[in-house]
């Protein structure tokens, strides 16, 4: 009886649409959500992410109205985000139909968000997303946290800021590292272990997803609870399925559809 | 046949909507209560539940729905714990020690150890205790999905299913009509949507036994 190591596909969107770019830049159509939504869960997708990366006011409620479409096609754990900046912001994700709601830049610029998040709806409800970037060189394994999508430097440290969430509230980590993001080079394996080594709650690794091997890697090596991935199963570069079996066969714990 | 219709307990939880929507997907009717006369006639009664044990008794105290929930579960209603349900039954729990459970089962929530990730989050699997109402016809080694941190450690003889997280706990318990899952089935696919397809068979069959009874 062993907890199963998770692995989740993310649904990047406009709001609308499911999107998908290089770092963050350079978007391109990727598909409709609740039909990529209904595929994943057929095919024994652990959770699912959904993201609205351009959480601009005036298109949140088609946001909301996606988090509602993805909601009904699941019978798997739904997590949504993108521009949560208030416990009402949290309230209608989560009364749309999301069991998890993440929070990233509102919550580095004002950190008691975190407090205010888990106390309303519970630290099982509430995902801190770091965006980090690797500071001072391949050997220094430092990383710094990035907001507003990518384009802003904040100078704080990912491994403390990590720490500081989890202390604030928040129940798991989904942590994207921003080298890697798009790349399909690999997860940032040192990035996920140091940050999973220095926090109670479960981490969710992101960012550089290709080969199989590359999520056994940050199972083994980073210590990852989950992995997410976006654009190799949207392209079905990599069948959900197969990659469980593959994890299934190198000894991690995953669940595989009966 | 008319449709079995299922009490929900409204108390403001984040997951009613898809413990009702799984609900409605197996043919239940469904009926959000967050008043005491909504109980009064039920059938079948169901409390989900996610997040902190001291908000949800002190919704259920300010609905003025504790009494009548207790009341409704002895008399022998069919009632089905999701989650936070679970834990709601006991005396009390940890996590809140200044708010008193239902009181439905002896014993108190505690925390989870902290040699483990916390919170318990994700996809686990359990092991049989005894024969199951809610488990019957569910594969040994199927996996339902979990997220808590505070859990029902002591051994009774309720428990029907155990599930390991750092120490054993209650992962499912029947006691006569008091039905309970750690777990959440509206999340847990195909084996959650059985554990939920078989709360509604007992039901069903309880509430016609009790009609031609009466």
């Amino acid at each position: 009886m062993t907890l199963a190591r998770r692995i989740i596909p993310c649904l990047d969107t406009d709001g609308a649409r499911v999107v998908k770019g290089v770092q963050f830049v350079g978007l391109r159509d990727a598909g409709e959500p609740a039909e990529l939504a209904a595929r994943y869960n057929r095919e024994g997708a652990d959770e699912l992410v959904v993201l609205d990366i351009a959480a601009s006011r005036d298109r949140r409620p088609t946001f909301l109205e996606t988090i509602r479409c993805v909601a009904e096609q699941l019978a798997i754990p739904l997590t949504a985000g993108g521009g949560v900046g208030s416990l009402e912001d949290g309230r209608s994700i989560l009364w749309n139909g999301a069991d998890k709601l993440t929070v990233n830049t509102a919550a580095v610029q004002r950190p008691e968000l975190i407090e205010e998040l888990s106390r309303e709806f519970g630290a099982q409800a509430v995902v801190l997303a770091i965006d980090a970037r690797r500071v001072g060189g391949p050997q220094a394994n430092r990383w710094e946290v990035i907001i507003r999508g990518g384009r802003e430097t904040t100078g704080r440290d990912a491994v403390t800021w990590a720490r500081e969430g989890v202390e604030r509230g928040a129940g798991e980590i989904l942590l994207t590292s921003m080298d890697r993001d798009g790349t399909r080079s690999g997860f940032d394996c040192a990035l996920t272990a140091a940050v999973s080594g220095a926090v109670s709650v479960p981490v969710i690794a992101s960012g550089g997803a290709d080969r199989p091997e590359d999520f056994l890697a940050v199972f083994v090596e980073g210590r990852a609870d989950a992995a997410l991935a976006a654009s190799i199963f949207h392209d079905n570069v990599q069948g959900l399925g197969a990659l469980k079996q593959f994890l299934a066969s190198r000894g991690i714990p995953v669940r595989l559809s009966s | 046949m008319s449709a079995l219709q299922v009490t929900l307990i409204d108390y403001g939880a984040g997951n009613l909507p898809s413990v009702e929507r799984a609900l409605r997907l197996l043919g239940a009717d469904t009926l959000r209560a967050s008043e005491p006369a909504a109980l009064a006639s039920s059938r079948a009664i169901v409390l989900p539940g996610v997040g902190h044990f001291g908000a949800l008794m002190r919704a259920l105290d300010r609905g003025r729905m504790l009494a009548p929930l207790r009341e409704a579960i002895c008399g022998g209603v069919p009632f089905l714990g999701i989650c936070l349900g679970l834990q709601a039954l006991y005396t009390m729990s940890e996590e809140d020690p200044s708010h008193a459970g239902l009181g439905i089962l002896p014993g108190r929530i505690q925390p989870l150890p902290k040699t483990a990730k916390l919170p318990h989050m994700g996809w686990n699997q359990v092991r049989r205790q005894r024969s199951s109402v809610l488990l019957r016809n569910v594969s040994e080694d199927a996996y339902f999905y979990f997220a808590h941190s505070y859990a029902a450690l002591e051994a009774s003889q309720s428990a029907v299913a155990i599930c390991e997280h750092g120490v054993p706990f209650v992962a499912a318990l029947e006691q006569g009509s008091v039905l309970a899952v750690q777990f959440h089935p509206e999340k847990s696919g195909e084996p959650g949507a059985k554990v939920l397809a078989n709360y509604l068979e007992y039901a069903r069959q309880k509430s016609l036994a009790g009609g031609a009874a009466g």
